[in-house]
């Protein structure tokens, strides 16, 4: 599926996830963030990175993952991201989506 | 993918044995994943996964249980049912799953309510320091109902 952000011609999956992370930048993160209703913060880039790290390292993500990491806490998280936490993180920081059920 | 119509789940858990205590915790952990409201319910045998001194020692069930592809008889001998336990903790340390007490934690933490159930507190003469600080409260099964206050909430009997 071809999708416009940020007026680059994006290749993203039916669900609006990146399928190039390459083609990934903080405008890209910006426009989906805000069709997912959210305002990123200087939280919202820390924990972004931290995803992109963990991918790039080829990290499972998980909700354990993110108690373990260092970078914030669930409650935290969950208060960032509402409504689905780990699915709209990645989504904003252009990684796939989570294939755990934890 | 559409968009889900459930909005809550409410899971009753009335059992122990580890494989009904991870299934209710992995889809109350899920839901809330996916931006479901979730609480459980704990009741008999269940509130076993919220009692600070036997949480981490609960076990799969080797006997009555044909799944286990082991003859009944077997899985009654003694250390029988803590060895299987033993090697189904470790596949599921493997994928990375919590334990009993952290994913307790993680569930608090997310959001998802834990409630004990009053009747059979009463009945095993359990006090409130006996049970996790994670507990919401302690609830009779007419309040429990009463958290189903909203369309789409569906309640789940373990």
């Amino acid at each position: 599926m071809d999708l416009t952000i940020a007026g680059i011609r994006l290749d993203v999956t039916e669900e609006g996830y990146l399928t190039d992370v390459s083609q990934w930048n903080e405008e890209i993160a910006k426009e989906i963030a805000q069709k997912e209703d959210i305002e990123l913060t200087d939280k919202h880039w820390e924990v972004i990175s931290w995803i992109q790290e963990q991918v790039k390292n080829e990290v499972a993500l998980s909700i354990r993952g993110i108690k373990k990491s260092g970078v914030l806490n669930i409650k935290e998280f969950y208060a960032l991201f509402p409504g689905g936490p780990l699915k709209k993180a990645t989504k904003i920081a252009g990684v796939p989506k989570p294939k755990s059920c934890i | 993918m559409g968009k889900t119509k459930v909005k809550k789940m409410l899971f009753i858990l009335s059992k122990a044995t580890l494989e009904n205590v991870y299934a209710a915790f992995v889809m109350a952990n899920g839901a809330r994943m996916e931006g479901i409201e979730s609480e459980i319910f704990f009741t008999f045998f269940g509130l076993e996964a919220i009692q600070k001194k036997k949480l981490e020692h609960l076990h799969v069930a080797t006997v009555g249980n044909p799944a286990m592809h082991m003859p009944t008889m077997l899985g009654g001998l003694p250390g029988v049912e803590a060895l299987a336990t033993k090697m189904m903790k470790r596949e599921m340390e493997k994928l990375d799953m919590p334990p009993v007490g952290e994913f307790l934690e993680i569930l608090s933490d997310s959001g998802c309510k834990l409630w004990g159930c009053k009747l059979a507190i009463d009945m095993f003469h359990l006090e409130r320091k006996d049970l996790i600080e994670e507990l919401d409260g302690i609830l009779t099964i007419g309040d429990f109902y009463s958290r189903a206050d909203e369309d789409g909430t569906h309640l789940l009997f373990i």
